[in-house]
């Protein structure tokens, strides 16, 4: 542990890739190997079906980890590009669950490619004062604005809302994820990648518990229309792997063990309620699946996957930012 | 020039699927290098695009769109981009006495060509598929070997409206159903009735 405190912090980000690297081609091979071996047995339908999705969770972690490599290596342009265009593909399946009209059309454009890129830029140039105000603030009251112009009051107030729904869970939540990764923080320069790292475990971790510990427990939904595996015994499961996680995780981060401890929980806590908050967006467009939703537009499921980071985030990054900053 | 114009299509293929994500599914036949005629709903200026984007690359350059000659070939610039990048097909809209109208489709389907049409006629503003023209009807009975696929095109007028020129990016889906073959002695009104049905038949459920 001395030795690997004594490299730089270059150094010790390229080992955590190689470990992470290492796991997944570990998981990987284990995966081939097992269906080498099962390829005998004629498999069930439901076991096929688990398989299949097994398949479809590794390939996806396999280009999140090589996101966030690609987003690292490439400083703070290739990152902040990188997660650009994540926020980019999922504003676009946010926006095509919702039901716009055609008075949105200006709005739409606005938020697309003038909102999305500037609040990019603002990452990337690490102007995080103005960050994080930008569109709470401005884009906030100018998006009515140009809606209000087009003329149509049709539902005005709904979907003002849902389109800043979408700009503030796939631009503003996701651009925290990138600005962490350029958060220089005293004592700790250049290392955001570990904070990405710590709360994308901690975040997974969590949401991984719910769903096991909901299987197990079998206890009462609490909103069953919403969501069928939270309930409130399982979010508590949920809640202490994350901080567990986060307290595992202490020293990649520049946090004592404690104030690991509580970040995991804060992670944890904003991570499993914004997946149920974007389930419950995604019951009202009328999506009960991601795998029906895929066959009517085509959409890939993205938003599930980054949905519990989008809220992560600027939680996390607000929490941070402020207490180590205020802290002397 | 060449050159160029392939990377033109490449280029707008590409942004296509940015914008849209151009998913083509191939529910009723699977794409296939054969003699084709694709008939979709029609409700933007996109919607070649988008049937163009959804096919696999190397279908590409033997299917062809129909556009009308006196806009198309205005300026060069629109000219050069229907020419060298689609293959376009010109037709003429003022029907003159002397020649078909489809004429020039058929000359395309007699080289081997693919086509896409759209047998509404006009973009429709109102969701609704209106009436199809009897141009498919005539197609299909001078050239019987050519296999008639329906498409439909979702979700297209929202990237879109009419009016606007800069498309909002929002998810689109082509999907193409079975093929459709006229019978043997079918009436014109019954087999347009069909082949509209066809395609409406393609349309997903509402949510």
């Amino acid at each position: 542990m001395n030795t690997l405190r004594t490299l730089e912090a270059t150094q010790q980000v390229a080992l955590l890739f190689v470990g992470l690297f290492g796991v997944l081609t570990l998981i990987s091979a284990a995966a081939a190997l097992a269906s080498l071996r099962e390829r005998s047995g004629e498999p069930s339908l439901a076991e096929h079906a688990r398989r299949s999705r097994f398949k479809r969770e590794l390939s996806a972690l396999w280009v999140g980890a090589l996101v966030f490599w690609l987003a690292w290596a490439w400083g703070p342009l290739g990152s902040t590009l990188l997660f650009g265009v994540l926020s980019f593909l999922a504003l676009r399946e946010f926006i095509t669950l919702t039901h716009t009209r055609r008075g949105d059309h200006r709005s739409l454009l606005l938020a697309f490619f003038v909102v999305l890129p500037l609040q990019y830029v603002l990452a990337g140039s690490r102007a995080f004062d103005l960050f994080t105000v930008f569109i709470p603030v401005y884009v906030f009251i100018a998006l009515p604005v140009v809606s209000a112009l087009a003329g149509d009051p049709g539902r005005f107030l709904e979907r003002n809302a849902k389109i800043q729904w979408g700009i503030m869970v796939c631009v503003y939540g996701l651009s925290h994820a990138a600005a962490l990764l350029l958060l220089d923080l005293r004592g700790a320069q250049g290392r955001g990648a570990f904070l990405v790292f710590f709360l994308v475990m901690v975040v997974a971790v969590a949401q991984l518990a719910q769903q096991v510990a909901s299987r197990w427990l079998r206890a009462r939904p609490v909103v069953r229309a919403i969501s069928r595996s939270f309930s409130y015994r399982a979010w508590m499961v949920a809640l202490a792997a994350g901080a567990l996680t986060g307290g595992l995780l202490y020293w990649i981060t520049p946090f004592a063990p404690r104030q690991a401890i509580a970040l995991g929980l804060v992670a944890a806590l904003s991570g499993t309620l914004g997946e149920l908050v974007m389930r419950a967006l995604k019951r009202d467009a009328g999506v009960t699946s991601s795998g029906a939703a895929e066959a009517v537009t085509g959409a890939v499921g993205l938003l599930d996957r980054i949905a519990p980071l989008a809220f992560a985030a600027p939680v996390f990054f607000h929490t941070v930012r402020w207490y180590l900053v205020a802290t002397p | 020039m060449a050159r160029l114009a392939e990377f033109t299509g490449l280029l707008l293929a590409f942004i296509a699927r940015l914008i849209t994500g151009a998913q083509g599914h191939w529910q009723g036949c699977p794409p296939k290098a054969e003699q084709r005629i694709y008939f979709a709903n029609h409700q933007s200026h996109l919607d070649w695009v988008l049937i163009w984007a959804a096919l696999p690359g190397d279908l590409r350059a033997g299917t062809r769109p129909i556009a009308a000659r006196d806009y198309w070939t205005k300026t060069r610039f629109r000219h050069w981009l229907t020419r060298e990048v689609f293959h376009a097909v010109y037709v003429d809209r003022q029907r003159s006495a002397e020649q078909d109208p489809l004429e020039p489709l058929a000359d395309a389907l007699r080289a081997g060509d693919s086509l896409v049409i759209f047998p509404e006629g006009t973009r429709s503003t109102s969701g609704e598929v209106q009436p199809f023209k009897s141009g498919l009807f005539h197609l299909a009975e001078q050239f019987p070997q050519v296999v008639l696929v329906p498409a439909w095109i979702d979700n297209v007028q929202r990237v879109m409206p009419k009016g606007e020129v800069v498309p909002v990016p929002i998810l689109c889906s082509v999907t193409f159903g079975a093929p459709l073959a006229l019978e043997p002695g079918e009436d014109k009104r019954l087999f347009l009735d069909r082949a509209r049905q066809a395609v409406l038949a393609l349309r997903p459920v509402a949510p």
